[in-house]
Protein backbone atom coordinates (compact mmCIF):
# COMPACT_ATOMS: atom_id res chain seq x y z
CA UNK A 1 0.00 0.00 0.00
CA UNK A 2 2.58 2.57 1.11
CA UNK A 3 6.26 1.77 1.13
CA UNK A 4 7.79 5.18 1.79
CA UNK A 5 9.32 5.47 5.21
CA UNK A 6 7.44 2.72 6.97
CA UNK A 7 8.55 1.83 10.48
CA UNK A 8 6.47 -1.26 11.22
CA UNK A 9 5.01 -3.71 8.75
CA UNK A 10 2.82 -6.66 9.51
CA UNK A 11 2.92 -9.42 6.93
CA UNK A 12 0.05 -11.89 6.73
CA UNK A 13 -0.36 -11.96 10.47
CA UNK A 14 -2.72 -14.46 12.02
CA UNK A 15 -3.28 -14.51 15.75
CA UNK A 16 -4.85 -17.18 17.92
CA UNK A 17 -6.25 -17.15 21.43
CA UNK A 18 -6.17 -20.94 21.90
CA UNK A 19 -8.12 -22.18 18.89
CA UNK A 20 -9.89 -18.87 18.31
CA UNK A 21 -8.46 -16.97 15.38
CA UNK A 22 -8.59 -13.32 16.41
CA UNK A 23 -6.66 -11.85 13.47
CA UNK A 24 -6.82 -13.13 9.93
CA UNK A 25 -4.14 -12.39 7.38
CA UNK A 26 -3.43 -8.82 8.44
CA UNK A 27 -0.89 -7.02 6.26
CA UNK A 28 -0.29 -3.40 7.17
CA UNK A 29 2.36 -0.79 6.78
CA UNK A 30 2.72 1.87 9.49
CA UNK A 31 4.35 5.06 8.30
CA UNK A 32 7.02 6.80 10.33
CA UNK A 33 6.08 10.04 12.12
CA UNK A 34 2.43 9.58 11.28
CA UNK A 35 -0.59 8.79 13.40
CA UNK A 36 -2.42 5.64 12.40
CA UNK A 37 -5.80 4.92 13.97
CA UNK A 38 -7.32 1.46 14.24
CA UNK A 39 -11.10 1.40 14.45
CA UNK A 40 -13.81 -1.24 14.46
CA UNK A 41 -16.50 -2.74 16.70
CA UNK A 42 -15.63 -4.56 19.94
CA UNK A 43 -13.97 -7.88 19.27
CA UNK A 44 -12.78 -6.95 15.78
CA UNK A 45 -9.12 -7.53 16.68
CA UNK A 46 -7.84 -3.97 16.72
CA UNK A 47 -6.49 -4.10 20.30
CA UNK A 48 -5.09 -7.57 19.67
CA UNK A 49 -3.15 -6.16 16.73
CA UNK A 50 -1.94 -3.20 18.79
CA UNK A 51 -0.66 -5.46 21.58
CA UNK A 52 0.93 -7.74 19.04
CA UNK A 53 3.10 -4.90 17.77
CA UNK A 54 5.21 -4.86 20.95
CA UNK A 55 4.71 -8.48 21.96
CA UNK A 56 2.35 -7.68 24.82
CA UNK A 57 0.29 -10.70 23.85
CA UNK A 58 3.25 -12.90 24.84
CA UNK A 59 2.06 -12.31 28.39
CA UNK A 60 -1.22 -14.13 27.71
CA UNK A 61 -1.14 -17.92 27.91
CA UNK A 62 -2.24 -19.99 24.96
CA UNK A 63 -1.71 -17.34 22.31
CA UNK A 64 0.06 -17.90 19.04
CA UNK A 65 1.24 -15.66 16.22
CA UNK A 66 1.72 -16.55 12.56
CA UNK A 67 3.28 -14.24 10.01
CA UNK A 68 5.78 -11.49 10.55
CA UNK A 69 5.94 -8.14 12.29
CA UNK A 70 8.85 -6.25 10.81
CA UNK A 71 10.21 -3.42 12.92
CA UNK A 72 13.10 -1.60 11.29
CA UNK A 73 14.03 -4.57 9.17
CA UNK A 74 13.75 -7.30 11.81
CA UNK A 75 10.91 -9.66 12.56
CA UNK A 76 10.19 -9.00 16.24
CA UNK A 77 8.92 -12.57 16.61
CA UNK A 78 12.25 -14.08 15.51
CA UNK A 79 13.89 -16.28 18.12
CA UNK A 80 16.58 -14.43 19.96
CA UNK A 81 14.71 -11.15 19.98
CA UNK A 82 14.25 -9.82 23.52
CA UNK A 83 10.63 -8.76 24.00
CA UNK A 84 11.69 -6.37 26.76
CA UNK A 85 13.93 -4.55 24.32
CA UNK A 86 11.07 -4.38 21.82
CA UNK A 87 8.75 -2.93 24.46
CA UNK A 88 11.34 -0.33 25.35
CA UNK A 89 11.44 0.87 21.74
CA UNK A 90 7.73 0.48 21.16
CA UNK A 91 6.01 2.00 24.17
CA UNK A 92 2.42 1.69 25.23
CA UNK A 93 -0.23 3.82 26.90
CA UNK A 94 -3.36 2.11 28.17
CA UNK A 95 -7.03 2.92 28.42
CA UNK A 96 -7.03 3.69 32.13
CA UNK A 97 -4.24 5.84 33.52
CA UNK A 98 -2.06 3.47 35.55
CA UNK A 99 0.62 5.48 37.31
CA UNK A 100 2.76 3.65 39.87
CA UNK A 101 1.82 4.51 43.48
CA UNK A 102 5.03 6.54 43.75
CA UNK A 103 6.01 10.16 43.32
CA UNK A 104 5.65 11.87 39.97
CA UNK A 105 9.44 11.97 39.71
CA UNK A 106 9.83 8.27 40.42
CA UNK A 107 7.13 7.36 37.92
CA UNK A 108 9.22 8.87 35.14
CA UNK A 109 12.59 7.54 36.30
CA UNK A 110 11.45 4.03 37.18
CA UNK A 111 12.15 2.51 33.76
CA UNK A 112 15.28 4.52 32.94
CA UNK A 113 16.81 3.57 36.33
CA UNK A 114 16.35 -0.11 35.50
CA UNK A 115 18.11 0.66 32.24
CA UNK A 116 21.09 2.19 34.01
CA UNK A 117 20.32 5.90 34.21
CA UNK A 118 21.86 6.46 37.63
CA UNK A 119 23.02 10.07 37.84
CA UNK A 120 20.65 12.47 39.53
CA UNK A 121 21.37 15.13 36.90
CA UNK A 122 20.53 12.81 34.03
CA UNK A 123 17.35 11.78 35.82
CA UNK A 124 16.27 15.36 36.41
CA UNK A 125 16.84 16.27 32.79
CA UNK A 126 14.90 13.24 31.68
CA UNK A 127 12.00 14.04 34.00
CA UNK A 128 11.74 17.61 32.76
CA UNK A 129 12.06 16.65 29.09
CA UNK A 130 9.53 13.85 29.30
CA UNK A 131 7.02 15.95 31.22
CA UNK A 132 7.47 18.83 28.80
CA UNK A 133 6.89 16.54 25.84
CA UNK A 134 3.75 15.26 27.51
CA UNK A 135 2.60 18.87 28.15
CA UNK A 136 2.50 18.26 31.90
CA UNK A 137 5.64 20.03 33.10
CA UNK A 138 4.04 23.41 33.83
CA UNK A 139 1.34 21.79 35.94
CA UNK A 140 3.58 19.57 38.07
CA UNK A 141 7.06 21.11 38.13
CA UNK A 142 6.62 22.27 41.74
CA UNK A 143 5.12 19.04 43.04
CA UNK A 144 7.42 16.41 41.57
CA UNK A 145 7.71 14.68 44.93
CA UNK A 146 4.00 14.37 45.45
CA UNK A 147 2.34 11.01 44.83
CA UNK A 148 1.18 10.52 41.24
CA UNK A 149 -2.11 9.27 42.66
CA UNK A 150 -3.02 12.83 43.69
CA UNK A 151 -3.16 13.98 40.05
CA UNK A 152 -6.41 14.22 38.10
CA UNK A 153 -7.29 11.47 35.60
CA UNK A 154 -6.21 13.59 32.65
CA UNK A 155 -2.93 14.51 34.34
CA UNK A 156 -2.33 10.86 35.26
CA UNK A 157 -2.78 9.86 31.63
CA UNK A 158 -0.30 12.49 30.49
CA UNK A 159 2.06 11.26 33.21
CA UNK A 160 1.76 7.75 31.75
CA UNK A 161 2.60 9.18 28.33
CA UNK A 162 5.61 11.00 29.86
CA UNK A 163 6.64 7.73 31.51
CA UNK A 164 6.49 5.97 28.16
CA UNK A 165 8.45 8.79 26.49
CA UNK A 166 11.18 8.63 29.15
CA UNK A 167 12.22 5.30 27.63
CA UNK A 168 12.95 7.15 24.36
CA UNK A 169 10.79 4.86 22.25
CA UNK A 170 10.41 5.10 18.48
CA UNK A 171 6.79 4.13 18.44
CA UNK A 172 3.98 4.85 20.87
CA UNK A 173 1.00 2.51 20.98
CA UNK A 174 -2.14 3.95 22.53
CA UNK A 175 -5.08 1.77 23.49
CA UNK A 176 -8.15 3.98 23.96
CA UNK A 177 -6.05 6.62 25.71
CA UNK A 178 -8.91 9.04 26.36
CA UNK A 179 -11.93 6.82 26.93
CA UNK A 180 -11.73 7.39 30.69
CA UNK A 181 -11.17 11.15 30.41
CA UNK A 182 -13.38 14.23 30.29
CA UNK A 183 -13.58 16.33 27.08
CA UNK A 184 -10.96 18.89 28.15
CA UNK A 185 -8.41 16.25 29.11
CA UNK A 186 -9.27 14.42 25.89
CA UNK A 187 -8.60 17.57 23.87
CA UNK A 188 -5.25 17.98 25.65
CA UNK A 189 -4.22 14.42 24.83
CA UNK A 190 -5.30 14.88 21.21
CA UNK A 191 -3.29 18.10 21.02
CA UNK A 192 -0.38 16.19 22.49
CA UNK A 193 -0.67 13.45 19.86
CA UNK A 194 -0.36 16.08 17.13
CA UNK A 195 2.79 17.43 18.87
CA UNK A 196 4.35 14.03 19.44
CA UNK A 197 4.15 12.80 15.90
CA UNK A 198 7.05 15.07 14.98
CA UNK A 199 9.34 12.79 16.95
CA UNK A 200 7.38 9.57 17.30
CA UNK A 201 5.22 7.24 15.30
CA UNK A 202 1.84 6.80 16.94
CA UNK A 203 -0.63 3.97 16.55
CA UNK A 204 -3.90 4.49 18.36
CA UNK A 205 -6.90 2.27 18.97
CA UNK A 206 -10.08 4.20 19.57
CA UNK A 207 -13.79 3.59 19.75
CA UNK A 208 -14.40 7.25 19.18
CA UNK A 209 -14.54 7.62 15.42
CA UNK A 210 -14.52 11.38 15.59
CA UNK A 211 -11.29 11.08 17.51
CA UNK A 212 -9.78 8.84 14.83
CA UNK A 213 -10.87 11.41 12.26
CA UNK A 214 -9.39 14.27 14.27
CA UNK A 215 -5.99 12.90 15.21
CA UNK A 216 -4.91 10.38 12.59
CA UNK A 217 -3.27 10.52 9.18
CA UNK A 218 -4.26 6.96 8.29
CA UNK A 219 -7.13 4.82 9.49
CA UNK A 220 -7.54 1.07 9.40
CA UNK A 221 -11.00 -0.44 9.81
CA UNK A 222 -11.19 -3.95 11.28
CA UNK A 223 -14.11 -6.33 11.33
CA UNK A 224 -14.18 -9.92 12.55
CA UNK A 225 -10.41 -10.11 12.69
CA UNK A 226 -9.82 -8.81 9.20
CA UNK A 227 -8.43 -5.51 8.00
CA UNK A 228 -11.31 -4.36 5.82
CA UNK A 229 -9.92 -1.05 4.69
CA UNK A 230 -6.75 0.95 5.23
CA UNK A 231 -6.70 4.44 3.75
CA UNK A 232 -5.75 8.05 4.41
CA UNK A 233 -8.11 9.25 7.12
CA UNK A 234 -9.85 11.94 5.10
CA UNK A 235 -10.49 9.46 2.30
CA UNK A 236 -11.90 6.86 4.68
CA UNK A 237 -14.26 9.36 6.28
CA UNK A 238 -15.53 11.01 3.09
CA UNK A 239 -15.57 8.24 0.48
CA UNK A 240 -14.55 4.88 1.90
CA UNK A 241 -13.73 2.18 -0.65
CA UNK A 242 -15.57 -0.58 1.21
CA UNK A 243 -19.28 -0.85 1.88
CA UNK A 244 -18.62 -2.34 5.33
CA UNK A 245 -16.53 0.66 6.31
CA UNK A 246 -19.27 2.96 5.11
CA UNK A 247 -21.87 1.12 7.17
CA UNK A 248 -19.74 1.11 10.28
CA UNK A 249 -18.67 4.74 10.30
CA UNK A 250 -22.13 6.05 9.43
CA UNK A 251 -23.69 3.93 12.17
CA UNK A 252 -25.55 1.42 10.00
CA UNK A 253 -24.29 -1.69 11.66
CA UNK A 254 -25.50 -4.98 13.02
CA UNK B 1 -31.83 5.84 1.06
CA UNK B 2 -31.53 2.39 -0.35
CA UNK B 3 -28.93 1.21 2.13
CA UNK B 4 -29.26 -0.26 5.58
CA UNK B 5 -30.98 1.80 8.24
CA UNK B 6 -28.97 3.64 10.87
CA UNK B 7 -28.86 2.09 14.29
CA UNK B 8 -30.39 5.42 15.31
CA UNK B 9 -33.78 5.67 13.61
CA UNK B 10 -34.02 9.34 14.62
CA UNK B 11 -30.99 10.01 12.44
CA UNK B 12 -32.59 8.15 9.53
CA UNK B 13 -35.77 10.18 9.87
CA UNK B 14 -33.83 13.45 9.93
CA UNK B 15 -32.06 12.59 6.65
CA UNK B 16 -35.26 11.32 5.09
CA UNK B 17 -37.15 14.48 5.97
CA UNK B 18 -34.42 16.64 4.40
CA UNK B 19 -34.74 14.62 1.22
CA UNK B 20 -38.52 14.95 1.19
CA UNK B 21 -38.27 18.71 1.75
CA UNK B 22 -35.84 18.99 -1.16
CA UNK B 23 -38.18 17.10 -3.48
CA UNK B 24 -41.04 19.32 -2.42
CA UNK B 25 -38.99 22.48 -2.99
CA UNK B 26 -38.02 21.09 -6.40
CA UNK B 27 -41.66 20.44 -7.31
CA UNK B 28 -42.58 23.98 -6.25
CA UNK B 29 -39.74 25.46 -8.30
CA UNK B 30 -40.76 23.45 -11.36
CA UNK B 31 -44.37 24.53 -10.96
CA UNK B 32 -43.32 28.16 -10.58
CA UNK B 33 -41.49 28.07 -13.92
CA UNK B 34 -44.47 26.36 -15.55
CA UNK B 35 -46.85 29.04 -14.27
CA UNK B 36 -44.54 31.94 -15.09
CA UNK B 37 -44.34 30.67 -18.67
CA UNK B 38 -48.11 30.18 -18.88
CA UNK B 39 -48.47 33.76 -17.67
CA UNK B 40 -46.43 34.79 -20.70
CA UNK B 41 -47.82 32.42 -23.32
CA UNK B 42 -51.48 32.82 -22.35
CA UNK B 43 -51.11 36.45 -21.29
CA UNK B 44 -52.49 35.61 -17.86
CA UNK B 45 -51.01 38.25 -15.53
CA UNK B 46 -52.96 37.04 -12.47
CA UNK B 47 -51.13 33.75 -12.68
CA UNK B 48 -47.85 35.70 -12.84
CA UNK B 49 -48.68 37.61 -9.66
CA UNK B 50 -49.50 34.30 -8.04
CA UNK B 51 -45.99 33.01 -8.92
CA UNK B 52 -44.38 36.09 -7.35
CA UNK B 53 -46.43 35.69 -4.16
CA UNK B 54 -45.81 31.99 -3.75
CA UNK B 55 -42.04 32.35 -4.06
CA UNK B 56 -42.20 32.98 -0.30
CA UNK B 57 -43.14 29.35 0.16
CA UNK B 58 -39.91 28.20 -1.50
CA UNK B 59 -37.96 30.72 0.60
CA UNK B 60 -39.43 29.38 3.82
CA UNK B 61 -38.63 25.83 2.74
CA UNK B 62 -35.08 26.97 1.96
CA UNK B 63 -34.65 28.17 5.53
CA UNK B 64 -36.15 25.00 6.95
CA UNK B 65 -33.94 22.69 4.88
CA UNK B 66 -30.83 24.64 5.78
CA UNK B 67 -31.68 24.53 9.47
CA UNK B 68 -32.25 20.77 9.33
CA UNK B 69 -28.92 20.24 7.55
CA UNK B 70 -27.06 22.32 10.13
CA UNK B 71 -28.78 20.38 12.91
CA UNK B 72 -27.54 17.09 11.47
CA UNK B 73 -24.00 18.44 11.20
CA UNK B 74 -24.05 19.79 14.75
CA UNK B 75 -25.73 16.82 16.37
CA UNK B 76 -24.58 13.83 14.33
CA UNK B 77 -21.20 14.73 12.87
CA UNK B 78 -22.07 12.93 9.63
CA UNK B 79 -19.34 11.08 7.75
CA UNK B 80 -18.92 9.30 4.41
CA UNK B 81 -22.17 9.01 2.45
CA UNK B 82 -24.13 10.89 5.11
CA UNK B 83 -21.64 13.75 4.95
CA UNK B 84 -21.81 13.83 1.17
CA UNK B 85 -25.59 13.81 1.35
CA UNK B 86 -25.74 16.77 3.75
CA UNK B 87 -23.24 18.77 1.68
CA UNK B 88 -25.22 17.96 -1.44
CA UNK B 89 -28.52 18.85 0.23
CA UNK B 90 -27.24 22.27 1.33
CA UNK B 91 -26.11 23.06 -2.20
CA UNK B 92 -29.18 21.67 -3.98
CA UNK B 93 -31.33 23.67 -1.59
CA UNK B 94 -29.54 26.91 -2.50
CA UNK B 95 -29.94 26.13 -6.21
CA UNK B 96 -33.66 25.44 -5.87
CA UNK B 97 -34.17 28.66 -3.96
CA UNK B 98 -32.44 30.60 -6.76
CA UNK B 99 -34.56 28.82 -9.35
CA UNK B 100 -37.65 29.98 -7.44
CA UNK B 101 -36.38 33.56 -7.54
CA UNK B 102 -35.78 33.30 -11.26
CA UNK B 103 -39.26 31.95 -11.90
CA UNK B 104 -40.62 34.98 -10.03
CA UNK B 105 -38.38 37.17 -12.17
CA UNK B 106 -39.74 35.58 -15.35
CA UNK B 107 -43.26 36.22 -14.06
CA UNK B 108 -42.44 39.91 -13.51
CA UNK B 109 -41.13 40.32 -17.04
CA UNK B 110 -44.10 38.38 -18.44
CA UNK B 111 -46.54 40.70 -16.65
CA UNK B 112 -44.74 43.71 -18.16
CA UNK B 113 -44.86 42.11 -21.61
CA UNK B 114 -48.58 41.42 -21.23
CA UNK B 115 -49.15 45.18 -21.01
CA UNK B 116 -48.09 45.57 -24.64
CA UNK B 117 -48.98 43.85 -27.90
CA UNK B 118 -47.12 40.61 -28.47
CA UNK B 119 -43.87 41.20 -30.37
CA UNK B 120 -43.66 37.82 -32.05
CA UNK B 121 -44.90 34.26 -31.66
CA UNK B 122 -42.99 32.43 -28.94
CA UNK B 123 -41.41 29.26 -30.33
CA UNK B 124 -37.95 28.77 -28.88
CA UNK B 125 -38.85 30.16 -25.46
CA UNK B 126 -41.32 27.36 -24.57
CA UNK B 127 -38.78 24.83 -25.82
CA UNK B 128 -36.18 26.34 -23.55
CA UNK B 129 -38.52 26.31 -20.61
CA UNK B 130 -39.64 22.71 -21.23
CA UNK B 131 -36.04 21.57 -21.37
CA UNK B 132 -35.12 23.49 -18.21
CA UNK B 133 -38.08 22.03 -16.32
CA UNK B 134 -37.21 18.56 -17.52
CA UNK B 135 -33.67 19.11 -16.27
CA UNK B 136 -34.88 20.02 -12.79
CA UNK B 137 -37.22 17.04 -12.72
CA UNK B 138 -34.54 14.64 -13.92
CA UNK B 139 -31.93 15.98 -11.52
CA UNK B 140 -34.28 15.36 -8.60
CA UNK B 141 -35.14 11.90 -9.94
CA UNK B 142 -31.41 11.30 -10.08
CA UNK B 143 -31.25 12.28 -6.40
CA UNK B 144 -34.00 9.83 -5.45
CA UNK B 145 -32.57 6.97 -7.50
CA UNK B 146 -28.92 7.96 -6.98
CA UNK B 147 -28.58 7.63 -10.72
CA UNK B 148 -25.41 9.08 -12.27
CA UNK B 149 -26.49 8.32 -15.85
CA UNK B 150 -29.58 10.44 -15.40
CA UNK B 151 -27.46 13.21 -13.87
CA UNK B 152 -25.18 13.07 -16.92
CA UNK B 153 -28.24 13.50 -19.18
CA UNK B 154 -29.08 16.69 -17.31
CA UNK B 155 -25.55 18.02 -17.73
CA UNK B 156 -25.75 17.29 -21.44
CA UNK B 157 -29.13 19.02 -21.86
CA UNK B 158 -27.59 22.29 -20.68
CA UNK B 159 -26.08 22.69 -24.15
CA UNK B 160 -29.53 22.65 -25.76
CA UNK B 161 -30.73 25.45 -23.52
CA UNK B 162 -27.57 27.45 -24.11
CA UNK B 163 -27.89 27.25 -27.88
CA UNK B 164 -31.61 28.16 -27.73
CA UNK B 165 -30.64 31.19 -25.69
CA UNK B 166 -28.09 32.24 -28.33
CA UNK B 167 -30.69 31.70 -31.03
CA UNK B 168 -33.25 33.90 -29.25
CA UNK B 169 -30.63 36.58 -28.67
CA UNK B 170 -29.72 36.74 -32.38
CA UNK B 171 -33.33 36.82 -33.46
CA UNK B 172 -34.27 39.63 -31.08
CA UNK B 173 -31.24 41.61 -32.18
CA UNK B 174 -32.64 41.74 -35.72
CA UNK B 175 -36.00 42.96 -34.38
CA UNK B 176 -34.33 45.74 -32.43
CA UNK B 177 -32.19 46.85 -35.36
CA UNK B 178 -35.15 47.03 -37.68
CA UNK B 179 -37.43 48.93 -35.34
CA UNK B 180 -36.25 50.65 -32.16
CA UNK B 181 -39.81 50.65 -30.80
CA UNK B 182 -39.42 46.90 -30.17
CA UNK B 183 -36.38 47.37 -27.92
CA UNK B 184 -38.29 47.44 -24.63
CA UNK B 185 -40.18 44.23 -25.35
CA UNK B 186 -37.17 42.52 -26.91
CA UNK B 187 -35.09 43.23 -23.84
CA UNK B 188 -37.80 41.81 -21.58
CA UNK B 189 -37.91 38.64 -23.67
CA UNK B 190 -34.13 38.41 -23.57
CA UNK B 191 -34.22 38.64 -19.80
CA UNK B 192 -36.73 35.81 -19.66
CA UNK B 193 -34.48 33.72 -21.90
CA UNK B 194 -31.49 34.61 -19.74
CA UNK B 195 -33.39 33.49 -16.62
CA UNK B 196 -34.25 30.18 -18.26
CA UNK B 197 -30.64 29.74 -19.25
CA UNK B 198 -29.57 30.38 -15.63
CA UNK B 199 -32.21 27.96 -14.37
CA UNK B 200 -30.76 25.24 -16.54
CA UNK B 201 -27.30 26.08 -15.15
CA UNK B 202 -28.65 25.55 -11.64
CA UNK B 203 -30.19 22.23 -12.67
CA UNK B 204 -26.80 21.26 -14.09
CA UNK B 205 -25.12 22.13 -10.80
CA UNK B 206 -27.65 19.96 -8.98
CA UNK B 207 -26.81 17.07 -11.32
CA UNK B 208 -23.10 17.57 -10.66
CA UNK B 209 -23.77 17.33 -6.93
CA UNK B 210 -25.67 14.05 -7.43
CA UNK B 211 -22.59 12.59 -9.11
CA UNK B 212 -20.55 13.73 -6.11
CA UNK B 213 -23.09 12.20 -3.73
CA UNK B 214 -22.96 8.83 -5.44
CA UNK B 215 -19.30 8.57 -6.44
CA UNK B 216 -17.42 11.07 -4.26
CA UNK B 217 -16.01 12.56 -7.49
CA UNK B 218 -16.28 16.28 -8.14
CA UNK B 219 -17.00 16.91 -11.83
CA UNK B 220 -17.95 20.55 -11.37
CA UNK B 221 -15.11 21.96 -13.43
CA UNK B 222 -14.66 18.94 -15.68
CA UNK B 223 -15.29 20.82 -18.96
CA UNK B 224 -12.90 23.65 -18.16
CA UNK B 225 -10.20 21.21 -17.08
CA UNK B 226 -10.58 19.17 -20.26
CA UNK B 227 -10.32 22.28 -22.41
CA UNK B 228 -7.10 23.40 -20.78
CA UNK B 229 -5.48 19.97 -21.27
Amino acid sequence: MRTNDSIIQTKQVNFFYGTFKALIDVTMDFEKNKVTALIGPSGCGKSTLLRLLNRMNDLIDGTRVEGEVIFEGTNIYDTGIDPVDIRRRIGMVFQKPNPFPKTIFDNITYGPKLNGVRSKDAQETLVQQSLEQASLWEEVKDILNRSAMTLSGGQQQRLCIARALAMRPDVLLMDEPTSALDPISTAKIEELIAELKRNYTIIIVTHNMQQAARVSDYTGFFYLGKLIEFNPTEKLFTKPDEKQTEEYITGRFG
Amino acid sequence: MAEKAHTSSVYDRALQSIKENLLFAGALAEQAIQRAMTCLLERDSDLGRNVIDSDMQIDRLDEEIERKCLDVIALRQPVAKDLRFITTAIKINAHLERIGDMAANIAEKAIALNEEPQLKPYIDLPRMSDTAQQMIKKSLDALVREDCDLAEEVIKADEIVDSLNDQIFRELLTFMMEDPRTIHRALLIMQIAKNLERISDHATSIAVMIIYLVTGRNVRHRDKMEKTK
